[in-house]
């Protein structure tokens, strides 16, 4: 096999994967920040304290995470080709894929949500806040950071489970490597593939890691950039503007 | 302005139950500035929280600015429409600044203007105008991190002053300070005081706090008030636990025995007479002082002063009649020179 017939296979498997990756995250967002959050305002203390609602939300996820993946994508299929027809290929492999990164997800937003100090909820209702206002003037701001390194990990967990979808015909990389490196035995090729992956895990980590850095330049951590910071603001005028207006996040 | 009735709390965890309140009683007039002063667990905390529903009293009730607010539904965070438009009309300064790390100054002074529904101009002037109050205009731009304490407490009090409140709360506002920063936090609120009119309501654990801006101050302990009043008043009062705490004569100078030792507490314009030499040349004693003291307090000057008068009371009754003619506060110590309870108890409050 040559490096042209690799590729040639390769570019419609990458973004098969990205493809699937993508609207999995989104999905997984779309539902699993609201989820997180829920399981935090239910929770004990929080401000929509539900014992109920809060117990049934975390059987829930705990039972979503602790389903092999391999065996929800089987399980799934019928519910699969019920959204979106069939359960094969990148668009079916969307639907298990997010219903497994859901919980996950949720989990993650859940411990980041929690790290927000108690005094900034306090401080808003002493203001007249309400419930919706502190989720989205103090929580969500606040935990942003996190978030953000959360998105990162699911991400990446997200291609693991793609490649995995490629077993049972999930499209992608992962079909890929199973096709050619597993059962027709080009090594090779495998480690291509393989070398692909590691590759696009360090990229998606490198660009989360710079948005949590931006992010952080604004708050409380960070100390090496805060110094910084701090000795321009020693400096003249003009030399303050240019690095403040770098780290200023947009608003 | 603001008004509890018998408010109790009593907190229930795992069938066991504290009292965290047992029944306070406060009034704090509009414009003053009132302290309450207690050891911690004393409940002063759950107190203020009391006072904007941030905790819900178990029974009493609560009225701020003719507004019952015990009667409102909701608590803590699940408030109802009315008690957040209360709320909005009560400011409140915390221990620990509270403010947002991801907001600028600017925009932390906005959040509540923000909740009050306030465009965006409106916004920006309202918060520069705070900002220039509490002396930060050149940090509006600047993240919470980069602040020291003063500065971040500074700010949590613009933000607090946002909804143009007429009460503001203080819940330990100082205590994470040191003491110059104290100090300049303690003159800013005297002088919101002041100038807007800002009845303050604080507590706090530093007896220096009710001595440097206190109008009045109430002493808790054990979930009740133990004493309240104008601070003028309670130095006036002999038995007084609070003005033993902000006026320490100490243990210093019992007197001898066959002599009579005299308290004697003056305040503003009776300062200002030389009492002592009066009484020494008029009756031609020999006038012993044991300890002294001059503070100001709530403005006014006030001294106390122990002297030791030669013979037995009965001797001296003619110069104490004279001095209480002076308008002074005279209190005869007994035999051990510890007539008030407050001395020399070990649980008294810290100074």
């Amino acid at each position: 096999m040559t490096w042209d017939d690799m590729q040639q296979l390769m570019q419609p498997a990458t973004l098969e994967t990205l493809q699937m990756v993508g609207v999995a995250t989104v999905v997984t967002v779309l539902i699993g920040l609201p989820l997180g959050l829920l399981l935090v305002l239910t929770d004990k203390g929080g401000a929509l304290q539900n014992v109920v609602v809060n117990r049934v939300l975390g059987v829930i996820v705990n039972v979503g995470r602790s389903l092999p993946f391999i065996i929800l994508m089987v399980a799934l299929q019928t519910f699969t080709r019920g959204v979106v027809g069939t359960t094969l290929g990148w668009q079916a492999a969307t639907v298990p894929l997010a219903i497994g990164a859901i919980p996950f997800f949720a989990r993650l937003v859940e411990t980041s949500v929690r790290e927000v100090d108690g005094g900034l909820l306090e401080a808003v209702h002493a203001m007249g806040g309400s419930t919706w206002t502190t989720v989205r003037k103090v929580l969500l701001p606040e935990s942003l950071p996190a978030l953000v390194s959360s998105v990162t990990t699911t991400v990446i967990a997200l291609i693991g489970f793609s490649a995995m979808a490629g077993t049972v015909g999930g499209g992608g990389l992962g079909t890929l490597a199973v096709n050619y490196g597993y059962q027709r035995f080009e090594t090779g090729f495998m480690w291509v593939i393989i070398a692909e992956l590691v590759v696009i895990v360090m990229i998606i980590q490198a660009i989360g890691d710079f948005f949590v850095r931006r992010l952080n330049n604004r708050g409380h951590s960070g100390g090496t950039v805060r110094l910084r910071r701090r000795r321009s603001a020693v400096s003249t005028p003009e030399a303050v503007s240019t690095p403040a207006e770098e780290l200023t996040p947009a608003s | 302005m603001i008004t509890t009735k018998d408010l109790t709390k009593v907190y229930r965890s795992r069938g066991r139950e504290v009292t965290a309140l047992a029944g306070v009683d406060l009034h704090v007039r509009e414009g003053e500035v009132y302290g309450v002063v207690g050891t911690s667990g004393a409940g002063k905390s759950t107190l203020i929280r009391c006072v904007n529903m941030l905790e819900r009293p178990s029974s009493g009730s609560v009225t701020v600015d003719g507004i019952e607010l015990t009667a409102l539904s909701g608590q803590e965070h699940r408030a109802g429409r009315d008690l957040r438009a209360a709320r909005r009309r009560i400011g409140m300064v915390f221990q620990h600044f509270n403010l947002l790390s991801s907001r600028t100054v600017q925009e932390n002074v906005e959040l509540p203007l923000e909740i009050i529904g306030l465009d965006r101009t409106q916004r920006r002037r309202k918060a520069a105008e705070l900002l220039d109050l509490v002396g930060l205009a050149d940090k509006a731009r600047s993240y919470p991190s980069q602040l020291s304490g003063g500065q971040k407490q500074r700010v949590g009090i613009a933000r607090a002053l946002a909804g143009d409140p007429k009460v503001l709360l203080s819940d330990e506002a100082t205590s994470a300070l040191d003491p110059e920063t104290t100090r300049s936090i303690l003159g800013l609120l005297r002088d919101l005081n002041r100038q807007l009119g800002l009845t303050v309501l604080l507590i706090t654990h530093e007896m220096d706090v009710i001595k440097s801006v206190c109008d009045s101050a109430a002493l808790m302990r054990g979930g009740k008030v133990v004493e309240a009043g104008a601070l003028t008043d309670l130095l006036a009062r002999p038995d007084s636990v609070l003005a033993r705490e902000l006026f320490p004569l100490g243990e210093f100078g019992a007197g001898h025995p066959g002599h009579t030792v005299l308290e004697i507490t003056f305040q503003g314009d009776t300062s200002a007479q030389p009492f002592v030499s009066q009484l020494a040349r008029t009756y031609q004693i020999d006038i012993n002082i044991l300890g002294a003291a001059v503070e100001t307090i709530a403005g006014r000057l006030v001294g106390r002063m122990r002297v030791e008068l030669p013979g037995s009371h009965q001797d001296n009754v003619v110069p104490i009649g004279f001095l209480r003619e002076q308008g002074l506060q005279v209190d005869v110590l007994n035999e051990a020179g510890l007539k008030h309870a407050g001395l020399n108890e070990p649980n008294g409050v810290v100074a």
